[in-house]
């Protein structure tokens, strides 16, 4: 019998390592393959089995559940299991989930290379060696693929700028850097299936011109950074990576670096300070980092999830990806839903949906029970968002319209007993925290804001100092430099205007 | 002391040696000297500044930059305990609260705040010495630090 347990470090941060160790006690003669997660991480641990050439789950399966699991399955009416959940594949089909980008994660072994092999490995890369950079890029652009890392660019416009900036060396940077709350999308790939991510990062570098390739980790994910440097080994020995890329003659070689704990260092020409050995300070652009990038030469920086898209797109096609999406937001949308919600985990769905049904009938409501007041869409420096605009479609433009964002794709349930000044006032802090200190109305803002809500909830002059709050936001949406302090505002009046309750303020203003 | 110190020296140059082949080594020189060392001690700054020929400033301000490096030996242990929203929505303002309360008891457990570990589906999370746990309550990470406290630092 063969099972799959997940060697992911949040199904580990929950057990699956003693469930693990209590099956080699329980079948000492199974075969245990330990793969990335599924995503599915209100079922956590999970184990699944082969069954009928199928993959069936159960979970969650506490530690002093394995022994009768292992009695049940060897009785052969897995279903019988208090635990069952049934096929996977199917489950996921019935949430509408599509993976693509997620295809191997949580069913192979990470680093195995022959299973990334079966299951379709390196087509998207034998393809882009197959044509000219330009058709790959092509191909990028029709797919309709925006980056995922929080700006939504065009990805086939970057890489056509750097493909054609002339330049003896240019650079792929990978922005691993995930800072923001609520996402983990990332973290799951480079654990579950490293090798698409290199396997993109070889295809940008084919379809470019660049030959060095940069993976900015984040040093909060030590197990991403180990499997991350066996994945690039064992690229290397099979000609994934390296001067000789699949026989082709082209070289492309990758190199992790961590990051140091500063979330500002995701903001992409803070990277290329950092990993140029600097203080993460924020550049002014232009140039464009396509054009003058890590050590001035021409780099694409794209995020962990962007890349690992891009060999799906080229192994099928890139009309298959673009026919899912609505409008400007094409493909896929890899959804972390966390927070107060039943069913928190990773949805790869196409974009569209709306907050109502991925967090009512995809994440099953809030987990407490009680009823959702809010959700923080698109990371820290996304807006609240009240339950009753979660008719909004999960897009960029869609969500732009009510001053949320799709960012790296998080969204953060939480229940009525969230107290809304509190989070605006948090939002304030770790702007003042993480400011890179450059330009004023960030650095100064973020910690005068903080005194400002403080008169507010203590009640002294509460409708002028809201105004205040208001024009502080303002100065900061208009005047800071990059999108940490100039995005900071919308948590901050999204709490202030669909909340005004919580502040203590009478006049809701204009609510959008 | 001062022996400890000219180990240290030693170990810091033969850190610098090692990496001062690759583009742009500043950082990875920092992780790799807090890795064996524990921490980052003053006496590197100008060792660093030496072997990469940039100034003292330099070294100093992108030392100062970084959460992660530390300029002191650490505790025994380190926690790392989020504090971003996905954990807050769940209880995590009280589990923070509990691991500071614990951890200021003298436990020789450095406990920081982080701000997200990327296991929010899993969430309130914590990191104890790199390894993440998930759906802490405050008891638990309480008895986590209390607990830790007790036990040697492994290796
Ligand atoms: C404050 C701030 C933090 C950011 N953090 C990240 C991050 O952690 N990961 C990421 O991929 N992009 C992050 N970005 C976006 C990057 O600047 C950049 O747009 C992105 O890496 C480009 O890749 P993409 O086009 O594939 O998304 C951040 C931006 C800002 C302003
Ligand atoms: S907005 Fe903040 S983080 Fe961005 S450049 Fe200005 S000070 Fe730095
Ligand atoms: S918000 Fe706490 S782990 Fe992500």
């Amino acid at each position: 019998m063969k099972y799959f347990i997940p060697k992911d470090s949040a199904a580990v941060s929950i057990g699956a390592e003693q469930v693990a160790d209590a099956l080699t006690v329980a079948a000492p003669d199974a075969e245990i393959v330990r793969t990335g997660s599924r995503g599915l991480y209100w079922l956590e641990p999970l184990v699944e089995i082969e069954h009928d050439g199928r993959r069936i789950g159960f979970g969650p399966i506490e530690t002093d559940e394995v022994s009768g699991l292992v009695e049940t399955i060897l009785g052969g009416k897995p279903e019988s299991h208090p635990k069952y959940v049934g096929r996977i594949e199917q489950l996921l089909r019935d949430q509408g989930q599509q993976r693509l980008t997620f295809a191997r994660c949580g069913v192979i072994e990470p680093i195995d290379f022959d299973a990334f092999m079966a299951h379709g490995g390196t087509a998207g890369l034998r393809t882009a060696l197959d044509q000219s950079g330009q058709t790959t890029i092509d191909a990028v652009k029709e797919s309709g693929l925006r980056g995922r890392g929080g700006a939504g660019f065009p990805a086939g416009i970057k890489w056509q700028t750097v493909h054609d900036t002339p330049g003896a060396e240019k650079f792929v940077v990978c922005n691993a850097d995930e800072g923001d709350s609520g996402t983990f999308a990332d973290r799951m790939l480079m654990e579950g299936d490293p090798f698409t991510l290199l396997e993109g990062m070889a295809i940008a570098g084919v379809a470019t011109g660049a030959t060095r390739g940069y993976i900015y980790l984040r040093s909060e994910y030590p197990d991403a950074f180990q499997t991350l440097n066996e994945a690039i080994n064992i690229a290397r020995r099979h000609n994934l990576l390296g001067s000789n890329i699949l026989g082709s003659g082209k070289s492309f070689d990758v190199e992790i670096r961590l990051g140091a704990g500063a979330y500002i260092c995701g903001e992409e020409t803070s990277m290329l300070e950092s990993l140029e050995g600097k203080r993460g300070l924020v550049r002014f652009k232009p140039p464009l980092p396509a054009i003058q990038g890590f050590q001035s030469k021409p780099t694409v920086i794209n995020n962990v999830i962007t890349l690992s898209s891009v060999p799906t797109i080229l192994a099928h096609s890139a009309a298959t990806y673009h026919s899912l999406g609505i409008n400007k937001s094409r493909g896929t949308l890899t959804l972390q839903l966390s927070g107060n919600v039943a069913r928190p985990g990773l949805y790869e769905i196409p974009f569209g949906a709306t907050l109502e049904h991925v967090i009512n009938e995809l994440g099953g409501g809030s987990a407490s029970g009680r009823p959702v007041r809010t959700a923080q869409v698109g990371g820290p420096l996304g807006a609240y968002v009240p339950a009753s605009h979660f008719d909004t479609p999960i897009g960029y433009e869609e969500l732009g319209e009510r001053n949320a964002m799709v960012g790296h794709g998080g969204v953060v349930v939480f229940d009525d007993t969230v107290n809304m000044a509190e989070q605006a006032r948090f939002a304030m802090e770790f702007c003042d925290l993480e400011s890179c200190g450059k330009c004023t109305p960030c650095r100064v803002g973020s910690v005068r804001a903080q005194e400002v809500i403080d008169q507010i909830v203590a009640g002294h002059d509460i409708e002028a100092n809201a105004d205040l709050l208001r024009e502080l936001m303002e100065l900061m949406a208009q005047g800071s430099l990059c999108a940490h302090g100039g995005m900071a505002p919308a948590p901050v009046l999204s709490a202030l205007n669909h909340f005004s309750e919580d502040f203590g303020v009478r006049e809701p203003a204009e609510i959008n | 002391m001062e022996q400890n110190s000219d180990t240290e020296r030693n170990q810091i140059r033969d850190i610098c040696a090692d990496h001062i082949d690759q583009q742009a080594p500043l950082l990875p020189i920092l992780h790799a000297i807090q890795s064996r060392l524990g921490y980052v001690p003053d006496i590197a700054i100008g060792e660093v500044a030496d072997a990469l020929n940039q100034t003292h400033a330099e070294i100093f301000g992108v030392l100062t930059f970084y959460h992660d490096f530390r300029r002191q030996p650490p505790g025994r242990h380190q926690l790392k305990v989020c504090r971003a929203e996905a954990c807050q929505a769940v209880g995590g303002r009280a589990v923070w609260s509990a691991a500071a309360s614990a951890a200021d008891n003298g436990s020789g457990v450095d406990v920081e705040a982080v701000y997200c570990l990327g296991n929010c589906a899993c969430a309130p999370s914590i990191q104890l010495d790199g390894h993440t746990i998930g759906r802490v309550t405050p008891d638990r990470v309480s008895n986590i630090v209390t607990g830790a406290n007790q036990t040697r630092a492994p290796s």
